[in-house]
């Protein structure tokens, strides 16, 4: 991106809200993807909003009922749903395939994607894992599952849960490997790099650990819990919701962030809701518990005011894999796409 | 701004020994021609017969908070249903959760205190009870779970009646009352009793802790339910309320302080914080309307264990008594303790 310029105006902040296509999606959204340069709004019932850079919207059906989880791999968005199903939405946004239905109609709780094509879901409190091939593993956890991630590399799978995560390989015998940290842990990441792994608690924090040793990292202070988080480009930083700044956690060392403070940017007199980094450049877009969203350089914190201050919080943001359209929803379905 | 004047959603929290008749209640709430649509939450999944669209499968997995304090719990998966509930709003109207027969309501209340997005969108309307008349004295010898479930409630609907005697259900009533004395109490067959009895009560809602007296001393409409036709004066004992023999039970308990004198709120506060904090195991719900010194409104709080929220409530009126009433209910309470805490908080 060659147009961030925040100008040198420090009084009021550089504002493209001009330059945002406003999208009506008319259905509360809970997240956004990008299929091809279509943004796909994922609605919390029933169905999926497409809409092109020309503002152009066409919805399709998904789900009987209201969609718990979602994931995408830019080449298809998986979801889950309060029907026990879980469907896939092709790239063209217009064919679902049933992937799978529970036998008890339980609840599909969390997704994750793996780049080989593998999806792992879980109900309650077993986890499922549906190889590119088709064959499908299942796997108990002691309690319900908080968090689903796919390692970036080989087939191995996170699975957040009450008490730690616990890391299971589907295609391997070996028992499956417990990192254990008392609390409930909702959702998890591994860092780009493969060196880490990070959970967010139910109480407002952050657990980490450096996966060749075990060591802990806890990275606590938010004053709300954390629901958001995004690696920054090369994975150097996560970039984190739950507070009233962006909180960003120094991932370049072979330590990471034991030790070390996070950097704190874009404060705002609200809570940030959703964060996304952009996928190639040292820049993030938060949106804000007040429907406000920001721009910002990791590099010295300058802002760029995309969405103005409303009422409603920012619910969903994404850009596309080349980092060109930028793509937002507040939870009432007001959104907006921005091309850079 | 929709979003933002949408009403909390109301929860009820449905309790009760096994076999007591919860689910003759529930399907009661659901059956009747009331046009709300309840969204349920029912612990055994499938396996009860239940006739509602939006029907949910909990697993009651009880979440240790990490703040050190054992009593300090949560449902962990009330909050992951909760939360995807939400997607679906505009669809119910209140929310039911049901509890098996085993199971202690305090981490359910808790959940209610403890989590922030549960707060945003939900608030606990009241913890129902209900109580199987011909099996229940034997429970509360038998069942610590039991003894939980009557002193926790907001409503009790003391169900079967018309399987036991007038004298055995005064006598189980009475031991009902030594334990809770304040909850609203109904007695049924097959759980006949008006919705609005054990819907949108407001137990836990601050602006609606009007008074803390006893239920029985009370002269409420309530009274329209029960058969008073009991005045059998038990001289055995020194006293009796309503015609119900009076009970002290072992282990658990209700105090009651009262003080027509204002209290210091710097002193109030610490106290209240300090008890709560050390003997809030031993206390499962506190209540009170306080008068401070120095302050023309009255101010309420409630607490579960060591959960404690509070507000000023209003002013008092003119001509209102400013009275401090604070009651807990609890086992094995310190109560002198307690009382000369209450004392040295009082003015002089």
């Amino acid at each position: 991106m060659t147009e961030f310029d925040p100008g040198d105006n420090a009084a009021s902040i550089a504002s493209v809200t001009d330059r945002v296509l406003p999208v009506a999606i008319g259905m509360p959204v809970t997240s956004v993807h990008f299929l091809g340069e279509r943004a796909a709004f994922v609605g919390a019932e029933e169905s999926v909003a497409m809409a092109s850079a020309d503002g152009e919207i066409s919805r399709v059906a998904v789900h009987a009922g209201g969609i718990l989880c979602a994931a995408s791999d830019g080449e298809r968005i998986v979801m889950g749903g309060d029907d026990g199903k879980l469907v896939a939405l092709d790239a063209a946004g217009e064919e679902v395939t049933l992937l799978a239905t529970d036998p008890k109609r339980r609840w599909i709780d969390n997704i994750a994607l793996h780049p080989d094509g593998a999806v792992a879901w879980s109900a309650g409190k077993t986890a499922f894992v549906r190889g590119a091939k088709g064959e499908e593993k299942s796997f108990d956890l002691p309690s319900t599952v908080g968090g689903l991630a796919f390692a970036p590399k080989g087939l191995r799978l996170a699975v957040a849960h009450y008490n730690g995560v616990t890391l299971w390989f589907p295609n391997m015998v070996a028992t499956a490997e417990v990192l254990e940290w008392a609390g409930s842990h909702l959702g998890v990441v591994f860092s780009p790099d493969n060196k880490f792994l990070v959970t967010a608690m139910h109480e407002p924090a952050l657990h980490g650990w450096r996966l060749a040793d075990h060591r802990h990292m806890r990275m606590t202070g938010y004053p709300g819990r954390v629901r958001s988080m995004s690696w920054s480009a090369g994975g150097k930083a996560l970039a984190t919701s739950g507070a009233d700044t962006v909180i960003l956690w120094p991932f370049a060392s072979k330590d990471g962030p034991m030790g070390k403070e996070p950097a704190m940017l874009a404060p705002l007199q609200a809570r940030v809701s959703m964060v996304a980094c952009h996928p190639k450049q040292d820049i993030f877009a938060a949106g804000y518990s007040d429907g406000t969203i920001l721009m910002v350089r990791l590099t010295d914190g300058a802002e760029i005011l995309v969405r103005k201050p409303g009422v409603v919080p920012v619910a969903a943001l994404a850009w596309n894999a080349k980092g060109t359209l930028l793509a937002f929803a507040a939870e009432d379905g007001d959104a907006g796409l921005l091309a850079l | 701004m929709p979003e933002l004047t949408s009403p909390k959603i109301p929860v009820t929290v449905l309790t009760g020994y096994l076999g007591a008749g919860k689910t003759t209640l529930l399907n009661r709430i659901l059956s009747e021609n009331h046009g709300k649509k309840y969204a349920v939450i029912v612990n055994e999944f499938g396996e009860i017969g239940i006739d509602n669209d939006l029907i949910i499968g909990a697993d009651e997995e009880v979440f240790e908070m990490n703040n050190g304090c054992v009593c300090c719990t949560v449902r962990g998966d009330l909050v992951r249903i909760l939360d995807g509930l939400m997607k679906r709003k505009g669809k119910f109207d209140a929310i039911i959760v049901e509890t098996t027969g085993l199971a202690d309501p305090a981490p359910v209340a808790q959940t209610f205190f403890v989590d922030e997005d549960v707060q945003k969108n939900a608030r606990l309307d009241a913890v129902v009870t209900v109580a199987d008349a011909k099996w229940l004295s034997a429970r509360l010898k038998d069942a610590p779970e039991a003894k939980n479930q009557i002193a926790f409630a907001d409503v009790i609907v003391l169900n079967k009646t018309d399987l036991v005697s007038k004298a055995e259900l005064n006598e189980v009533e009475a031991r009902i009352r030594a334990i809770n004395p304040y909850a609203k109490l109904h007695r049924t067959e097959r759980c006949q009793v008006a919705l609005s009895d054990v819907l949108e009560r407001g137990a836990f809602d601050l602006d609606r802790i009007l008074e803390l007296e006893p239920e029985f001393l009370d002269a409420g409409d309530d009274h329209d339910h029960h058969d008073h036709g009991h005045h059998d004066h038990d001289h055995d004992h020194g006293h009796s309320h309503g015609g119900l023999k009076h009970y002290h039970d072992e282990d658990m308990q209700s105090l009651s302080l009262r003080s027509d004198k204002p209290l210091d709120a710097t002193k109030f506060m610490p106290w209240l914080q300090n008890l709560v904090a050390s003997e809030g195991q031993k206390i499962l719900r506190s209540k009170g309307i306080l008068a401070f010194s120095d302050d023309d409104d009255r101010y309420v709080f409630q607490g579960v264990h060591m959960m404690l929220e509070g507000d000023h409530q209003r002013a008092w009126k003119e001509g209102e008594a400013r009275e401090s009433r604070l009651v807990f209910i609890g086992r094995e309470l310190p109560e002198q303790t307690i009382r000369d805490g209450f004392e040295s908080c009082i003015t002089t």
